[in-house]
């Protein structure tokens, strides 16, 4: 069983943050479907059309008919553990630092035709000696590249504790959290969702501190709450922020957002638009600004090191939803700027996660039928991703179905949305 | 002992009048500012001098390298000056001194050249070895080097961990096979390590990849191997001793679907293999296995029919491995008391048998060795070894 974690010590400030080294990134253009799949939160192999063949490592042609129709599919993931091994020596930087490590070789059941693969894999402390039952999940790793983590058949106690998976999970636990604003009914839901999953320091942003909201003083007293004064609209008030707490942020999740509902002829002039774009885009290039390089700093420092930046997008950022035109827009734009984030951030291990929401069971929602994602769903939605190894999430029954009608075909997708389906 | 391996009919052409010869190697350093070329070129400066012919007379060149990049065998004949009408370049690792033997043999059979130079050389830098890794193989890119493994050390202590649960192997058996090979590296005056080795060493040494200690993983360093292929009356017009190929069998991705490898392609081949020579395992005088990892020794003696799956750690126990005891293996220590210098790790026990067939032995000489037998392995990609190899040589006379 994995050894729970403990609180770690206070950081000597004397002592050097060490620098931010990240496990091998390079891989092969076919084997980025693994990642595709590990970024979603789905273990996906190939699987061949044609003779139903299951392939590992990730191939041009199938191994045993040639065809080169292979479908990337979620697997089970189930198999056994048939050999290990800990490594007391590496050849690359960032295991040298975390050795030992352990690793095996996990015969996936035979489930298909063929005799299925043989998988190299990051193996679970909790799982027992070969030959053990394992389940398998595809993940990300600290440079954003997939690879694949055997875990016991049943959770274990502090099981993502585990040293290994804490490096392959951006877990909140002893992590301390920024909420860059608390007042809405989102952000009380993810500073209360941090908390429970073991957060010990919850900074909650506040734009406006003379406005009050109902919840928010029940927030605003818990012991683990500090509140800060922060309005995205303001340079210099982010920068403020930023110069208070940034060199100690380690999950950022940015719970700023304007949201209106107008089509395009619905409300005459820009302000409104501007208003969203300000918050919502600008707010976020702000923040990215001046929270993003102390954080990548801080990557690797020690084991509650910065890992995470959370984007709370919108369904509505991959097709616009027209009666909410403007607002689409604006989340489009951050989705856009969450890329280039991404791929600045991944150089230090800090990991963009974004979430692509369906409508929230908010005020500017009125208007639309269910399903909505209440707030407490989106904030376990979040504690979900920072938990597992995904960086793209799409909470709620609505995202997950545009998900999947964007993906087949975008412009079948903008065509149904015109005609209000 | 036991023999499930039996000589099957050979419909292969003998390789008749063919002959190997003149072996040579350029000591091994561990590290070396030269690049592979000057490896390469010390080597076949090496068989001009002790064949006694002029470069020009190499119309044929098989080479291999790994450290060579961008050039491969096009480079060497360039680099070097040689005008040869039958060119190879085999990047194949552990099996490319008997996939060489091979290829010229045929060549210098169907008279396409007359004097294939067989070739294998490497120079290691002082980060060389883990950029190799790094670029191994696409397998290896995409699924091994990502999780950490460091190179075959983890590959190899998956195949060894499975073998230990599955046939009982002990660390101590794997030890032994050490200790013997560092015996006879003692006397060959090229092997990089030169101090005894205890068994007591062996077993208490640190750990790299468990079960895999420090012992049982070769040592990265430059070295060139290199010697002839040619007809037998060209090499008695020169006066050259040589040694005769009696048979030989390659093999690439045998077995695929063993969830771990714990046999080679030998399995399938090794009937072939003594049908074509025409003896059989009791004949062997001695065996240059390929030893990247002790377990493979393992695996060779299960494979090429001197005991039966499962019972290489009996088989162990049972002999004496050093060049004068009962089951003479690496008869120059082999690369685990040598080195592993890159591709010419592939030719060291190539070259080590042409010496002791023809009575050349630097080390000391198998007593009356006549036949040897020689394995080739190599590839890790992924998780295994994709091509293994072997050949067994006689002596000429
Ligand atoms: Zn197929």
């Amino acid at each position: 069983m994995a050894a729970p974690l403990k609180k770690p010590k206070r950081k000597n400030p004397v002592l050097r943050t060490r620098a931010p080294m990240l496990p091998p990134a390079p891989r092969s253009r076919i084997s980025l479907g693994l990642t595709s799949g590990a970024a979603r939160g789905v273990f996906e192999l190939q699987v061949c059309r044609d003779c139903g063949a299951v392939q590992y490592p990730p191939r041009e042609a199938c191994k045993e008919c040639l065809s080169d129709r292979l479908d990337w599919t979620p697997h089970s993931g189930r198999g056994e553990l048939v050999a290990h091994t800990t490594l007391r020596h590496a050849m690359e930087n960032y295991f040298r630092e975390r050795l030992p490590w352990r690793l095996g070789i996990v015969k996936l059941d035979n489930d298909g035709p063929h005799e299925a693969p043989s998988l190299i894999v990051h193996v679970h402390g909790d799982c027992a000696e070969p030959p053990a039952r394992v389940r398998i999940r595809a993940m990300l790793d600290r440079s954003g590249q997939a690879v694949l983590l055997a875990l016991p058949e049943k959770d274990t106690p502090h099981m993502s504790d585990d040293p290994q998976m804490r490096e392959l999970t951006c877990d909140p636990k002893f992590r301390k959290v920024f909420v860059t604003d608390g007042k809405g009914p989102v952000g009380q839901a993810v500073v209360k969702a941090m908390i429970a999953a073991g957060s010990d320091l919850v900074w909650v942003g506040e734009a406006a501190p003379w406005k009050k909201i109902p919840g928010f003083e029940e927030i605003a007293a818990l012991p683990e709450v500090t509140m800060v004064d922060l309005d995205v609209t303001n340079p210099d008030s982010v920068k403020r922020c930023a110069g208070q707490i940034g060199p100690k942020v380690d999950i950022l999740v940015n719970t700023a957002e304007q949201h209106r509902a107008y089509t395009v002829g619905g409300r005459y002039g820009t302000e409104n638009a501007r208003a969203e774009m300000e918050i919502n885009y600008f707010g976020l290039l702000r923040l990215a600004q001046e929270f993003g390089p102390v954080m990548m700093s801080r990557g690797a420092d020690t084991e509650t090191n910065a890992v995470a930046w959370v984007n709370i997008l919108s369904i509505f950022a991959l097709a616009n939803k027209p009666d909410q035109s403007t607002f689409s827009a604006s989340k489009a734009a951050a989705h856009s700027l969450a890329q280039a984030m991404r791929a600045g951030m991944h150089r230090s291990g800090v990991r963009v996660i974004n979430l692509y929401p369906g409508p929230l069971d908010v005020e500017w929602n009125q208007e639309l039928r269910p399903p909505k994602v209440t707030p407490a769903a989106l904030a376990r939605a979040i504690v979900g991703a920072l938990q597992g190894g995904a960086e793209d999430v799409y909470p709620g029954d609505v995202a997950k179905d545009w998900y999947e009608r964007w993906r087949r075909d975008p412009k079948v997708l903008e065509r149904e949305l015109a005609h209000g389906e | 002992m036991t023999q499930p391996i039996t000589r099957s009919a050979s419909r292969r052409a003998p390789y008749d009048g063919i002959v190997v010869t003149t072996p040579v190697s350029i000591p091994y350093v561990r590290f070396s500012t030269r690049g592979a070329h000057w490896w390469i070129g010390r080597a076949l400066a090496a068989l001009v001098r002790d064949s006694g012919l002029s470069k020009d007379r190499f119309d044929g060149v098989c080479a291999t390298s790994m450290s060579l990049a961008p050039d491969t065998a096009v480079g060497i004949v360039q680099h070097h000056g040689l005008t040869p009408r039958w060119l190879d370049f085999i990047p194949m690792g552990g099996v490319t001194g008997v996939v060489a033997m091979r290829r010229a043999a045929r060549a210098v059979q169907a008279g396409d050249a007359d004097i294939v130079a067989c070739v294998a050389g490497d120079t290691n830098h002082i980060d060389s070895f883990r950029q190799g890794l790094e670029n191994f193989s696409q397998f290896g890119k995409d699924a091994v080097y990502p999780v950490g493994t460091g190179g075959p050390n983890a590959s190899f202590a998956f195949l060894t961990d499975y073998y230990m649960r599955t046939y009982g192997a002990r660390r101590e058996d794997f030890g032994k096979m050490c200790v013997a090979q560092r015996e006879n590296a003692l006397a060959y005056p090229h092997a990089l390590f030169k101090a005894p080795l205890t068994l007591e060493q062996y077993m208490t040494a640190r750990p790299i990849a468990e079960p895999v200690h420090l012992f049982d993983c070769v040592m990265p360093c430059a070295g060139a191997e290199a010697y002839l292929v040619m007809r037998e009356d060209e090499a008695r017009g020169l006066g050259l001793s040589f040694g005769r190929i009696l048979g030989t069998i390659e093999r690439h991705n045998a077995f695929p679907d063993d969830p771990v490898q714990y046999r080679g392609g030998w399995a399938m081949d090794g009937g072939e293999l003594y049908g074509m020579a025409g003896v059989s395992p009791d004949d062997i005088d001695f065996f240059e296995t390929y030893d990247d990892y002790p377990v493979i020794n393992m695996l060779q003696f299960e494979d090429l029919g001197f005991c039966a799956k499962g019972e290489a750690p009996d088989f162990v126990r049972s002999h004496t491995m050093t060049t004068g005891g009962s089951f003479p293996i690496n008869t120059s220590g082999g690369q685990l008391s040598v080195g592993q210098a890159g591709g010419a790790g592939g030719f060291l026990g190539t070259v080590e048998a042409i010496r002791q067939v023809t009575g050349q032995a630097l080390g000391r000489p198998v007593p009356d060795a006549k036949i040897g037998l020689v394995g080739g392995f190599g590839m890790i990609s992924y998780d295994r070894g994709v091509c293994s190899a072997a050949a067994i040589l006689a002596a000429g006379d």
